[in-house]
């Protein structure tokens, strides 16, 4: 078994065994074995609430999201070709921003969200590759025009949080910070539909961006169009980030940082290292999503909160690695 | 782009004086040209207006250039040493520690005046790009362009989730810090602003002088060794100036991202990649950004303000996108 392969299995033995820490502890503590057949086959039974509308969809969405959010980031890293881009960082995660808290700050009806935040998501994502094409496309040019529409959402935001109250503001900041804990079986069915349309179409996309690496002429040479490739590159990858922050919120670590720690630990984008980036995605989430439940409990953090503090120091010493081999 | 770069330095001058001039005039209260002018040279303390230009305007203006002009300078620093087109003071922490140390200055001291905070950010500001270098610098080869953007960004995003914690934890302290972190460079204390300006000054006369080092740095690393230079001991240097000049600012106007991103990007679209050009016209262009957005900030939502911080982005993005636009990218 090659390295990819054994790291690949040892990510999704984190994510199988992460799920079923999710699914005992809590407030409400459940024995092993009665949480996986309560889960899987034995409807009705004590736990039957606990865990299978409170703890099971939450486990489903931190998975399905933390999957989501890798991949995007690693088909915009690998993409653009530079260290410190992701779908928030150009604005993608602001757009969604922007629209969700005007409607939490002005106190509009919240079932509204999830689909204010994903147009908002795709509307910035238009507007950045819209202003950035110009006879052509250039990733320079889509990353400075991304930081400039990502920083015009951020003064609206701001502007927001200035004016209202505090009491609608505190809303606001929550739902910026990414939060898991009203996830219900609806956001799990959403985010598997987008995964299932998305996930095969970046895996289709790997061989492209593999030859695109090489540098634009052995590219046009091997008989890759560029501009239709990378259009279907930023596409996959926007789609993937604006599903997660429309249902979740924006969650920017993961995005950022996971396809760091993938190639750090198994090399430049294959099939095998675009897997191994969602399995890990997911590992990072489902933990940071305990961490946040238990933490402070009964006070609940939002996860996006906990991405950062725990993946912080994660990926620090994956930097070290990362340190001597370059 | 301009063969010879001196020749807008009259029109720069021109524009820092006329923006200069605007931020002593207008406010919530308008104020003549000779009414600024007497406080200025004859100042008569029973004039209320005199009293406006004196008191807070003037010092509103100076602690404006200064922030405007330090960040600018930082973030071209940073771009030419990292070599990212992304590279501007907030990549390598000095925004996240400084916003981390005011947030838990409030909470935990109860600390609620602007100028209370201004040492706070500043000890945060310089502590998280410390910890940033600090781990750049590990294993082989320092601290190389690609290792500190990384770093910054993971220091930035881990002070950046504690601080978001601690506002979601207490309604008290978010109701606080949100004024603070959209940036803003009114009622803030002289006497900080005096205590901080030699090392503003030091910090922009070291940088006017860099321009030759950071050259060869953005030629990358192997050139400049080749060149000759000990581009450690420049990085470091160079490290040094940023830590100096966007901590200061960061203290005196809040985390005010977006100047210190775009200004040298503005500049370098006009005056090509020479950096000693680059810092030269950061430092007059800086000030004119933060100031200007400042003053409409005043005057469209009279009497009330909006913060500086949002004035500037919303007035620079678009700005910064239709330069890109615009010109051919001009490559770090």
């Amino acid at each position: 078994m090659g390295r990819t392969a054994r790291l690949c299995s040892l990510a999704a033995a984190a994510v199988l065994g992460l799920m079923i820490v999710g699914l005992i502890v809590g407030d409400y503590p459940v024995p092993v074995r009665s949480a996986i057949a309560t889960a899987l086959w034995d409807r009705g039974g004590e736990f039957d609430f606990v865990v299978n509308s409170l703890r099971f969809p939450r486990i489903m969405v931190a998975v399905l999201a933390g999957i989501c959010l890798a991949a995007s980031g690693l088909l915009f890293q690998t993409l653009i070709d530079n260290p410190l881009v992701s779908p928030d960082v150009i604005g993608i995660d602001t757009g969604a921003a922007a629209v969700a808290v005007a409607i939490l700050a002005v106190g509009l009806d919240t079932r509204l969200l999830p689909y204010a935040a994903f147009a908002g998501a795709l509307g910035a994502a238009a507007l950045i590759f819209v202003l950035s094409w110009r006879r052509g496309f250039s990733s320079g040019r889509l990353v400075l025009v991304g930081i400039g529409i990502n920083a015009l959402l951020s003064a609206v935001i701001t502007y927001m949080l200035v004016r209202f109250p505090v009491e609608q503001v505190s809303a606001a900041a929550r739902w910026q910070a990414g939060t898991l804990s009203a996830s219900s079986w609806d956001d799990a069915r959403t985010l598997a539909v987008a995964l299932v349309v998305l996930l095969p179409v970046a895996f289709l996309l790997v061989r492209r961006l593999r030859v695109m690496q090489l540098g634009n002429d052995t590219a046009v040479a091997s008989g890759v169009h560029l501009d239709r490739s990378r259009m279907a590159v930023i596409a996959t990858g926007c789609g993937l980030a604006a599903v997660v922050v429309a249902v979740v919120g924006p969650l920017g670590f993961v995005a950022l940082l996971v396809p760091h720690a993938a190639r750090a630990l198994a090399g430049p984008i294959t099939v095998g290292v675009l897997l191994l980036t969602a399995l890990l995605g997911a590992v990072m989430l489902l933990s940071a999503d305990l961490v946040a439940q238990r933490l402070f409990a009964p006070t609940v953090l939002p996860a996006g909160v906990v991405t950062a503090a725990i993946g912080g120091p994660y990926l620090l010493l994956v930097l070290r690695r990362f340190n001597r081999a370059v | 782009m301009l063969r010879h770069q001196g020749l807008i330095l009259p029109l720069t001058l021109a524009l820092l004086t006329s923006v200069l001039w605007l931020s002593l005039r207008y406010g919530s209260l308008s104020i003549d040209t000779d009414t600024v002018w007497n406080a200025i040279w004859s100042y008569d303390p029973g004039d209320h207006r005199q009293i406006v230009v004196r008191e807070l305007r003037v010092q509103r203006t100076v602690i404006g250039a200064l922030a405007g002009a330090s960040f600018a300078v930082a973030g071209a620093l940073t771009q030419g040493v990292t070599r990212n087109p992304l590279g501007a003071p907030g990549i390598l922490g000095v925004n996240a520690g400084a916003a981390f140390a005011v947030v838990v200055a409030i909470h935990t001291a109860g600390i609620t005046s602007p100028s209370g905070y201004v040492w706070f950010a500043f000890i945060g500001a310089l502590g998280a790009t410390v910890l940033v270098y600090a781990t750049a610098s590990a294993g082989t080869g320092g601290a190389t362009p690609v290792k500190l953007a990384l770093a910054g960004a993971i220091v930035s995003a881990l002070l950046g989730s504690w601080t978001a914690a601690l506002l979601l934890l207490d309604l008290e302290t978010l109701d606080q810090a949100r004024f603070w972190l959209a940036g803003s460079i009114s009622g803030r204390g002289t006497e900080e602003a005096a205590l901080l300006f030699p090392i503003i000054a030091a910090g922009l006369l070291v940088a006017l002088f860099m321009g030759r080092q950071v050259n060869a740095l953005s030629l990358g690393e192997d050139v400049a060794a080749g060149l000759g230079q000990r581009t450690a001991i420049v990085r470091a240097g160079a490290g040094a100036c940023v830590v100096a000049l966007a901590g200061s600012a960061v203290a005196l106007a809040g985390p005010v991202a977006f100047i210190g991103l775009a200004v040298p990007h503005i500049v370098r679209s006009v005056v090509g990649p020479d950096y000693r050009w680059i810092i030269l016209y950061s430092a007059l262009l800086g000030p004119c950004l933060l100031l200007g957005a400042d003053v409409v900030g005043r005057v469209v939502v009279s009497p009330s303000e909006l913060q500086v911080g949002i004035v500037s982005a919303a007035l620079g993005a678009p700005f910064l996108i239709y330069l890109v636009r615009s010109t051919k990218l001009a490559e770090l």
